[in-house]
């Protein structure tokens, strides 16, 4: 069974040439993909991760809004009993942010100019295995 | 015919013929011998193959009175005016915008008084996409990568002491462009300027954000008709201001080659002069007041070819497609900005230089105004240190270099001529190829825009991977140290909580009964295709009516736009 991957943009951040581009890699190493799309909120990107049941969640902010959405995003997957999903982020993340957003659940930031390869490593790495289906 | 260089005709360039492939087999090949390439293919930037060496067998088509010309005539390749940067330097005009009025206010200050000679501004998310400071998701989005804007009352506190009838001011803001347009003019109008007295340029360029920037908010259709709207509306009132900014840039950062950027910032243009001819409008009354935004990024070369060739395309497109007679309509005035793609996290100073030789391309390829990153701008809002370095940057290509004493030096370059010609022909393909699947609208709406700039993406991001593009600091002359953090831009946290209580002052101050009619003769004008709703807008931004009022009320009218998941 391959990975299953929801990329996902919340908030008003339309820079999406990175979650594309990464999408586009994890595909092309054999992972499932969605990508949301612009303009999601942390409920949608939830639900979403929820109804595909996807193992990892990749959430790009190149904005300013990382904090914030990655706190919502986090609250609301343990809420729905689905902390095991390995959730990471890319983007352009201040260091200080990047420790904080460690601290708060997020395994993985990627910065600028990370390689696509790297990201498809991680997470082939880390991957939880899949849960037995009811 | 004037030929390009003295040769008399073609016959000089096959009398080359023989002695260039003497050089290249007793020289080149020898030389290579000793020195292979150092690539295993040159391309530039977008792709297209160079060649070794240019001589003048690869111009031996160019006419130069036709091609060329003289500059401030058609076909403008040569610039758009006469004496260039001689008689008028260009303005250098740097975006800045965050938190309240009040801080970008402070921020145009202290670059004017570096000698910035032009305003910028960026909104935040929440203006853009039409929604006010206090929306209960989003509030958190407020003056975070630009300037949080709500009603009348925000814009004359972030012109609070500018001289707006002498100094012209940019506006960077699409989907709610409409709201801030009559915003600007309801300032200048209550501070006793007169319309006719405001300069400057609003982006207000819809299409583009279908493709690349993604600050839409209604969908393609409607939001056109804004745009026409928007600029009639200008070419009556404010007949000195450029109501749209017809912007190649964001395409290009989404990934687009040089060739798809200016491709599609020419049919964009297009589109909006064909609709607004459609309402009946002549081009000769609009054209003149549109301008243009474009990238330059790393490939030096290519973005001055690129230049160049953009404003022939445009010239060639007004006067024979859009039957424009007034030259002043066949002329393409540009704004560039250094590649924001081209700035590295890794080792920052390295991107004064970066931004130095894109700036260094836009000068000359002739724009009329520039905007030079901040190195620190791959991770935030840049700091006055740092925007004062790009400010200085351009005052040190202007004063010290003498880059700009001369007109179009590079022009007679085999080299940039003939990659300003193939630029020129793969753009106007592409923009027939555009037309032949109904128009860029058409084009959008099945798709084939967002895959073509996805495709371009991902095939630099591929180069860059398997090491066939050195970007220094990144996969190359990397620093095993990763060094101490840089000190960054920090945002007011309180921003959003007083930016929300100005807002609620200013609408419980306000009457009510007048508000709440602007807002509902938008709605009618709104649900009728041929009524222009800019007075009416105007009309609710006196009344103090906020920007996400006036789109929310377009918005149950038009419905929005949903994203695209392509990738």
């Amino acid at each position: 069974m391959p990975i299953k991957v929801v990329i996902a943009k919340p908030g008003l951040d339309g820079h999406d040439r990175g979650a594309k581009v990464i999408a586009r890699s994890l595909r092309d190493a054999g992972m499932e993909v969605v990508y949301t799309g612009i303009f999601q909120s942390p409920q949608s990107i939830v639900r979403t991760v929820i109804q595909e049941d996807a193992q990892v969640l990749g959430i790009s902010s190149l904005a300013g809004g990382h904090l914030e959405y990655a706190a919502d995003i986090l609250a609301l997957l343990r809420k729905e009993g689905a902390s095991d999903v390995l959730v990471v982020l890319g983007g352009t993340i201040p260091e200080r942010d990047a420790a904080k957003l460690m601290t708060m659940g997020i395994t993985a930031v990627f910065g600028p100019g990370t390689p696509t390869s790297r990201v498809v490593e991680y997470i082939r790495d880390h991957a939880p295995r899949l849960r037995p289906t009811a | 015919m004037a030929r390009l260089t003295d040769v008399p005709d073609s016959a000089r360039s096959q009398e080359l013929k023989g002695p260039e492939r003497a050089w290249q087999s007793d020289h080149l090949h020898k030389d290579y011998e000793r020195f292979p390439p150092r690539r295993s293919r040159f391309t530039t930037l977008s792709g297209a193959p160079i060649k070794d060496l240019y001589t003048p067998t690869d111009i031996a088509n160019i006419d130069y009175l036709a091609d060329l010309g003289f500059p401030g005539q058609y076909p403008y390749t040569r610039g758009v005016h006469a004496s260039m940067y001689r008689g008028r330097p260009w303005t250098i005009r740097q975006v800045a915008g965050f938190g309240q009025a009040e801080d970008t206010n402070r921020r145009y200050k202290y670059l004017l008084a570096h000698g910035e000679t032009g305003l910028s501004t960026d909104f935040d998310l929440p203006t853009l996409l039409g929604y006010d400071s206090d929306h209960p998701v989003y509030s958190r989005e407020v003056g975070k990568i630009g300037v949080a804007i709500d009603t009348v009352v925000d814009t004359h506190a972030l012109f609070a002491d500018i001289p707006l009838d002498e100094i012209s001011t940019s506006l960077t803001i699409n989907g709610s462009a409409a709201v801030l347009l009559a915003m600007y003019r309801v300032t200048g109008d209550e501070r006793g300027i007169s319309g006719d007295r405001l300069t400057g340029t609003i982006q207000n360029d819809i299409l583009k954000e279908y493709t690349a920037q993604n600050e839409f908010i209604f969908p393609p259709g409607p939001s056109v008709r804004l745009v026409v709207d928007t600029m009639e509306y200008a070419a009556n009132c404010m007949p000195r201001f450029n109501p749209v900014s017809i912007s190649g840039y964001h395409i290009r950062e989404a990934g687009a080659t040089a060739v798809e950027e200016l491709a599609l910032t020419l049919s964009a243009g297009i589109t909006y002069l064909e609709a607004a001819k459609e309402r009946g409008i002549d081009p000769d009354v609009l054209a003149p007041r549109v301008s243009f935004f474009f990238d330059v990024h790393r490939d030096f070369f290519e973005e001055i070819a690129k230049l160049r060739a953009a404003r022939r395309l445009w010239a060639l497109l007004m006067r024979e497609r859009l039957g424009c007679r007034d030259p002043r309509s066949w002329l393409m005035r540009a704004h560039a900005q250094t590649a924001g793609v081209s700035l590295t996290a890794q080792q920052p100073l390295n991107n004064i230089v970066r931004t130095t030789t894109e700036a260094l391309s836009g000068v000359l390829g002739g724009v009329q105004s520039l905007h030079t990153n901040s190195f620190d701008e791959a991770y935030a809002i840049p700091s006055e240190h740092a925007i004062k370095i790009a400010v200085r940057t351009q005052q040190i290509l202007l004063h010290e270099t003498g880059v700009g004493d001369v007109v179009d030096p590079l022009a007679g370059s085999y080299y940039i001529e003939r990659l300003t010609k193939d630029i020129l022909e793969q753009a106007k393909a592409l923009i027939e190829q555009i037309d032949a699947m109904g128009g860029l609208v058409a084009a959008i709406e099945s798709g084939y825009v967002n895959q073509l700039i996805a495709d371009s993406a991902w095939e630099q991001q591929m180069q860059v991977e398997a090491n066939e593009r050195v970007i220094v600091g990144v996969n190359d002359f990397v620093d095993e140290v990763s060094p101490s953090e840089m000190e960054l831009f920090e945002l007011d946290p309180r921003t959003a909580e007083q930016q929300i209580r100005r807002l609620k002052e200013t609408k419980a101050s306000r009457d009510q009964r007048s508000a709440g009619q602007a807002l509902r003769a938008i709605e009618s004008a709104a649900r009728e295709q041929r009524k222009n709703l800019m007075p009416h807008i105007e009309e609710a931004v006196r009344e103090r009516c906020t920007v996400g009022e006036v789109c929310g009320v377009l918005r149950e009218v038009w419905g929005e736009q949903r994203p695209s998941t392509r990738f």
